[in-house]
């Protein structure tokens, strides 16, 4: 358990430099794996709910190919900037770091609203929570992702004041390398929710 | 409003005494409470010793659950507990003992020994070693307290829906499991992902994979199973809660809900759950086999593999549990041959133990008299499991009798006796006490003769006709006699019990302490000294093989060579705030189970509250001299 204060230059892997550092994003890891079987089962019950539409309208009726494209451009794109924001945090550049994560959430908050805007449509047209299975298994799974992206948008802002104060160093540096792990996580997650919900309900 | 308004006020109250701008002097004066250091410690032993206490007091809850089932089947026709009660007992039993008594026991078990197996100061992530106690204290709390408001679960510890939804389960009954399990099952998964990390990241010099002691290489494939098989749980208590409270339509098959996703989830969670309590039990086993044979475990490598197998096939066979819902024969071949499978890596385990006592030099204390018993125990109620795994047969047996005594023979024989042997074994560095020998064979003999004549004649009930969880049955049908013996036994465990707990009494109340290497112990643990202090090693430990204790002691060293100079050592301060989470999502949930909103969000505010504390808390932990530096200081 090496105590020793470590010295902080441009280029090094911040993030392990501490061996709490290396604790935490192994911890992560595997956090996600639990993450993973938490989302295939979130899928499992949406694939096998899907069609029990009972009286409402199905997927090919409800959904809107472009309002998905963008939403998901949009997060596709928001992967990329936390990917800046980490190269700038490796470089011990604060404020390019603060700049990309700061799109990265400005990103994210526009997907939010354009999940928002979607499920209120949807809702409008008698497509809800509570209308059949295939709504039930619908919201749950995308709407887990939303309450993902939500506390992850979140969780970002705080660390970013608390880089923004404390400086990028062995303690923030953990925090912000997991948060971004998590961010790409979500990303993969939608990428999955494009295909198998969208794609494959507009198939029919 | 009014409930809010309280709540408020409540919230402020509490606040104010958290942060200390009520009244200093009494925070000063908590803080120094014997309670207060209990609350907010990080030390794994504590939290162990706290996982263990509550585990034994929940084993003691489902056991007297359990003696009053077996009171109302003493007789045909008895009516001291039908029904509803009844349902509510066996509910709670099963619940209460995998959830509350067994997997606590474990992870008291895991905590206390597997850093001092290893070599390590501390577990890799101290504070979430504390949250998991305390959301599993709360979340088992939340799931009794059924019992005092409402009505406690009642849909049976696997809750299959249609029966667990509102029409056919009215009232909070079910509730209660779906919340307390779900906060219980959150500290689960936190803790597994904390064991594995501290495995692979906080070995001492020389701990290889492959020197580490079975006792934790079961640990760290456990661990494994954990973080994959919770999930399941978790999504299968959100989709029912959904159900229950927020009038979703996952299971209502009216709506187009599916009865069978339930069980696919829950079994997906459940069978690899078995496993989650028995491959630890197993590496109790093959550490006390080795032990008291003083003998390496025969076969170490081969017994790795196993355990790894046996880990990865968990995952393969739940269908089993569902041959008769009619998935169809291919699905129901499949599974039954995957099912099989598994009893070639336990096999090679038993041959394994039987191997270690080959020729080995054995003495037999009580630890050494659990393992021994073990071996027939388990093996028999591996046996009914292969009849259980082929499907033709599994109809005939499906849901009777015959399971439960299946599953006791499996779960007692194998976990329930090596907690117990683990206890006997692991006590003089748990508590730095013995237990007593002379009671230990009392407890062993009344508990093991005990088991048998409860759980044996039940095969025979369930061969006869008798359906599992109903509460009572027709005279006349050749019933009675085997229900009596089978209600004598459990009274006989119950005594076993009794002398068990007068056993601990009695050592936490002698003032003699343990010798530091009891049993002439082979693995890190008996090299630190009783008790144990909190920094574990003045110096860690250089590991040189296999039993690295024992290869000192052959090699005529007293103790371990330190791989490291004698130094100060960093440790982690305690925190009052996993204490604190885990009460909000307490109240949480109950406001949730009460469907009152208000409460319910207030609670989860009040755990994004205390998130947020912990992120912004910059505690980095201080640094303290051993004993030894402080001697070296003195003299010089
Ligand atoms: C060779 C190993 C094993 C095989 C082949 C096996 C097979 C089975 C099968 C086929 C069933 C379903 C019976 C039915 O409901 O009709 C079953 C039930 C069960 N088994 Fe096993 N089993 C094995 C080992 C274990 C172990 C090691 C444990 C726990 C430590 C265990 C715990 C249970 C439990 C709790 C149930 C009943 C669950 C319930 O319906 O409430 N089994 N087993
Ligand atoms: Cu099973």
């Amino acid at each position: 358990m090496a105590h020793h204060p470590v010295e902080i230059k441009p280029g090094m892997h911040l993030e392990t430099a501490t061996f709490e550092g290396k604790n935490k994003v192994m911890g992560f890891w595997m956090f996600l794996g639990a993450e993973t079987v938490l989302f295939a089962c979130l899928f499992g019950t949406y694939l096998a709910l899907r069609n029990q539409t009972v009286n409402g309208p199905s997927g090919a009726e409800l959904f809107d190919p472009v309002l998905v494209a963008v939403a998901t451009a949009i997060l596709l794109f928001s992967s990329l900037t936390s990917v800046f924001a980490m190269m700038a945090m490796n470089k011990l550049d604060k404020k390019g770091m603060l700049f990309w994560l700061g799109v990265t959430v400005l990103l994210g908050l526009s997907f939010l609203v354009l999940e928002i805007y979607e499920f209120v449509h949807y809702i409008h047209e008698g497509h809800t929570f509570m209308s059949s299975a295939f709504g039930s298994s619908f919201y749950a799974l995308v709407g887990t992702h939303g309450a993902h992206v939500t506390f992850g948008i979140i969780w970002i802002s705080t660390i970013m004041y608390q880089a923004w104060k404390w400086g990028i160093n062995t303690e923030t540096a953990p925090k912000l390398f997991v948060s971004s792990l998590y961010w790409h996580f979500i990303d993969v997650v939608w990428v999955f929710i494009f295909t198998l919900v969208y794609l494959l309900g507009m198939v029919g | 409003m009014g409930t809010l308004l309280i709540m408020i006020v409540f919230g402020l109250f509490f606040a104010a005494i958290f942060t200390g701008g009520y009244n200093n002097t009494l925070i000063q004066r908590a803080r120094k409470t014997t309670a207060w250091d209990w609350l907010t410690s990080v030390d794994h032993k504590k939290i162990g010793v706290m996982y263990f206490m509550a585990g034994i007091f929940y084993f003691v809850v489902g056991g007297l659950e359990a003696l009053f089932m077996r009171y109302q089947l003493l007789v045909p026709g008895n009516d001291a507990f039908v029904g509803r009660t009844f349902n509510e007992l066996l509910t709670m039993h099963g619940t209460t003992m995998i959830f509350f008594a067994a997997m606590p026991l474990i992870f008291g078990l895991i905590n206390v020994v597997m850093p001092l197996q290893i070599g390590a100061r501390d577990v890799a992530f101290p504070f979430l070693n504390s949250l998991g106690f305390w959301l599993f204290f709360f979340g088992a709390l939340l799931t009794n307290m059924g019992w005092i408001f409402g009505g406690a679960p009642d849909a049976g510890w696997t809750s299959y829906v249609q029966l667990a939804l509102n029409e056919y389960s009215p009232g909070p009954g079910v509730d209660y499991y779906v919340l307390g399990l779900q906060i219980a099952g959150a500290g689960t998964t936190m803790s597994g992902i904390n064991f594995l990390v501290t495995i692979l990241n906080m070995r001492t010099k020389g701990m290889s994979l492959l020197r580490m002691p079975m006792f934790t290489w079961t640990s760290l494939i456990t661990s494994v199973l954990i973080i994959f098989a919770m999930p399941p749980l978790t999504i299968a208590l959100l989709l029912l809660m959904m159900d229950r409270l927020f009038g979703a339509n996952f299971f209502d098959h009216v709506m187009g809900g599916s009865a069978v996703l339930w069980e696919h989830l829950f079994w997906i969670f459940g069978h690899p759950e078995v496993y989650i309590v028995v491959l630890p039990a197993f590496g109790i086993m093959s550490d006390i086999f080795s032990t008291f044979s003083k003998k390496k475990l025969f076969g170490y490598n081969s017994m790795v593999f196993a355990t790894s197998l046996i880990g990865f096939l968990g995952f393969m066979v739940w269908v089993h549990h569902m041959f008769t819902v009619g998935l169809g024969p291919v699905s129901n071949s499949i599974f039954a041959i995957a099912t099989m499978l598994i009893a070639i890596p336990t096999g090679i385990k038993v041959f394994n133990w039987l191997f270690t006592m080959w020729g080995g030099e054995l003495t037999f204390p009580v630890a050494m008299k659990w393992a021994i018993g073990f071996i027939p125990t388990f093996v028999i109620g591996g046996m009914t499991g292969i009849m259980l795994a082929a499907p033709p047969a599994d109809f005939q047996y499906q849901d009777s009798y015959f399971v439960v005594a299946h599953f006791h023979y499996v779960l007692i024989g194998g976990t329930v006796f090596a907690l117990l042997a683990g206890a006997y074994y692991w006590w003089p560095k748990m508590f730095g006490k013995m237990l007593s020998e002379r009671l230990g064979n009392w407890h062993f003999w009344l508990f093991f003769i005990g088991f048998h004549l409860t759980f044996f004649p039940q095969h025979f009930l369930g061969l006869f006709g008798m359906p599992r969880r109903v509460f009572t049955y027709e005279p006349n049908v050749g019933l009675e006699y085997i229900n009596q013996v089978s209600t004598f036994g459990a009274i006989l465990m119950g005594i076993g019990t009794i002398i068990f707990a007068w056993n601990m009494i009695q050592s936490f109340r002698s003032k003699k302490i343990a010798a530091a290497d009891p049993w002439d112990g082979r693995s890190l643990e008996w090299a630190t000294e009783t008790p144990v202090p909190f920094y574990n090693f003045a110096q860690l430990p250089e590991v040189r093989g296999v039993d690295a204790f024992w290869l000192e002691k052959q090699a005529g060293n007293k103790q371990m060579t330190p791989a490291e100079p004698l130094g100060k050592i960093h440790m982690p301060s305690g925190s009052h705030i996993p204490f604190l989470m885990s009460i909000a999502l307490f109240v949480g949930g109950w406001g949730l189970i009460a469907r009152s909103w208000q409460i319910g969000v207030m609670g989860l505010l009040a755990f994004g509250v205390t998130m947020f504390m912990r992120s912004f808390d910059r505690d980095h932990g201080f640094y303290v001299k051993p004993k030894e530096l402080l001697d070296k200081e003195a003299k010089s």
